[in-house]
């Protein structure tokens, strides 16, 4: 049986830099993830960025993607997190 | 669509507050595996657990990582052994090879424990179920994962006294075989009235007779969540606190439904239900007694707490009942001693003592949880305890169960250390005066009158 749904949210937390959002944005382009929405503020000088996006056509499954985007975020000095959309559609939606 | 609120909100409650699913519990059905030669039967039950468990392990982690959310245990639950061991076990040694075989299978699928090591006997024992309560002592020192349950009444069948007399002599054996490691081995054992078919909690879990062969039961566990949610409202009227419960305990149930719903399609096997409890563990802010102070209590303990707890209880089902399409289990607010550090707190203040945590039983689940009794109690008041805590389950109509742990060779004062998920616990004072007379009494009090409730 298939999921029914290939959205992922990206969550970035951490100190603000340049290129924060150009990084991720590469690393998904390349492995043609695509983004459907982004939002981000900066409270106290941190970087608070989510993306809600679609690996339905992906090149890598998602838990590699997930290690992957670990890896990035170490390299920036942020912390990513990959987690399935339906953890907060079902907490938040009725 | 998701906002960046609602992501944070989730994030905030697993990294800050402590949310996780307690616990995924596989329910395996082992009536195929009867057969009357004891080592076919252990065979075919080692086959069974490691064939129909073997992706448990994978499958928690699988989930961990792709939903960020914890999941601190992977269990096993069985049809009780008392059953599926009565055909070829002569005596009590014969049984505790069933656990032997259970505690392999269990080590080989990665399962953290595995329950079912059981009797039901809220009326009557067989020759078999005797033999397995005399065999859990050694069952339970011999292994490392296996959980043992007896349900010793019921609403509709009474309290069978005989069975509650043997199971004060049984848990003063286990504490005994296991003094030199403080009795740990007490929390292994638990017994019950009205003990629910599909609990996937320990040490209670087993796998009901009125179940499929197999399914999966999730525990959710949130008491963090459930405290932080209730620091916004400080001051404000019931209506609100309330509502701000059930709200919050929506939520976290939600996160159990979907796990369950998930590791029922990763394993292929049936979802059975989500158990609503609020489980806290010993980790600071992960307490069901500090909700209980922010929801206006000094200390848990203290007049109004049986109030305070009735409130809350009903909250949290009534949040969590619309969230999850099949409930069951204990699902209830569970006030264990040593797991919980707010309760903790309380019995060294002074707050709180086994006669109010009683009362509390009478509105929560489970019961008289992971207590630690000085170990010079004697067996017959330790069952005494049990038949209070049997006989209020018994006319309340609800599940309640005793989980005490005598501690050889310590008293009133001394702490003991259980480790990790299980915490400490000071010892309590019990009350010194006797019921051994009313305990000698043969044979089992009656089911209580339907009717002319007042």
């Amino acid at each position: 049986m298939d999921r029914a749904s290939d959205k992922v949210i990206i969550t970035v937390v951490g100190k603000d830099t340049v290129g924060i959002i150009a990084r991720v944005c590469g690393y998904l382009s390349e492995h043609t993830v695509n983004i459907l929405d982004i939002s981000q503020t900066i409270v106290s000088g941190f970087f608070n960025m989510m993306m809600i996006v679609d690996m339905k056509e992906a090149d890598r499954a998602f838990h590699e993607c997930q290690k992957d985007l670990e890896a990035l975020g170490e390299e920036i000095g942020v912390s990513i997190k990959c987690q399935r959309e339906e953890i907060f559609e079902k907490m938040h939606r009725i | 669509m998701i906002n960046i609120g609602e992501v944070t909100e989730t994030n905030k409650m697993v990294e800050q507050e402590n949310l996780d699913v307690r616990t995924i519990t596989i329910g395996i059905s082992l009536l195929e595996c009867i057969d009357s030669d004891l080592q076919r039967l252990n065979d075919n039950i080692y086959r069974r657990i490691t064939t129909v468990a073997k992706d448990l392990a994978e499958t928690g982690k699988k989930i961990e990582s792709e939903y960020g959310i914890p999941i601190v245990n992977k269990r096993i639950s069985v049809t009780p052994i008392a059953l599926v061991g009565g055909a070829a076990c002569k005596s009590p040694e014969d049984f505790a090879t069933i656990a032997d075989t259970l505690d392999a299978a269990a080590e080989a699928v990665g399962a953290d424990l595995i329950g079912g090591y059981s009797a039901l006997v809220c009326k009557g024992m067989t020759k078999a179920d005797e033999m397995l309560l005399r065999s859990i002592p050694a069952a339970l020192c011999r292994t490392k994962r296996v959980c043992s349950s007896a349900n010793l009444a019921s609403t509709k069948t009474g309290i069978n006294m005989d069975a509650v007399r043997l199971m004060g002599e049984i848990l003063l054996e286990v504490a005994e075989r296991s003094k030199d490691r403080d009795s740990v081995d007490c929390m292994k054992l638990v017994v019950f009235c009205n003990a629910p078919d599909d609990n996937p909690f320990m040490a209670g879990a087993f796998h009901g007779v009125t179940e499929a062969d197999a399914v999966v039961n999730v525990g959710v566990s949130g008491p963090g969540v459930v405290k932080t949610a209730l620091e916004a409202v400080r001051g404000e009227n019931f209506e609100v606190l309330c509502e701000t419960i059930k709200r919050t305990a929506f939520k976290v149930t939600r996160v159990g439904q979907l796990v369950a719903q998930e590791a029922s399609r990763l394993l292929g096997i049936p979802f059975g239900i989500v158990d609503l409890s609020l489980a806290p563990t010993p980790a600071v802010g992960d307490s069901v007694a500090d909700i209980l102070c922010e929801i206006g209590l000094e200390y848990a303990g203290a007049p109004g707490t049986t109030a305070a707890l009735a409130m809350l209880n009903d909250q949290v089902k009534k949040g969590g009942v619309m969230a999850s399409s099949y409930v069951g289990g204990l699902s209830g607010a569970f006030i264990p001693v040593s797991e919980d550090q707010g309760m903790i707190d309380a019995v060294q203040a002074g707050a709180i003592t086994l006669e109010k945590l009683e009362a509390m039983t009478c509105v929560c689940s489970v019961g008289l949880d992971m207590i630690a009794i000085p170990g010079d109690t004697k067996a017959s008041t330790i069952s005494g305890m049990i038949a209070d805590e049997m006989a209020l389950g018994m006319v309340n109509q609800k599940t309640t169960a005793c989980r005490l742990i005598p501690v050889i060779g310590k008293g009133v004062g001394d702490t003991v250390e259980f480790g990790g998920l299980f915490g400490y616990a000071p010892i309590m004072p019990v009350n010194r005066f006797s019921c051994e007379e009313f305990i000698r009494r043969q044979g089992r009090i009656p089911a209580p009158i339907h009717s002319f409730k007042n």
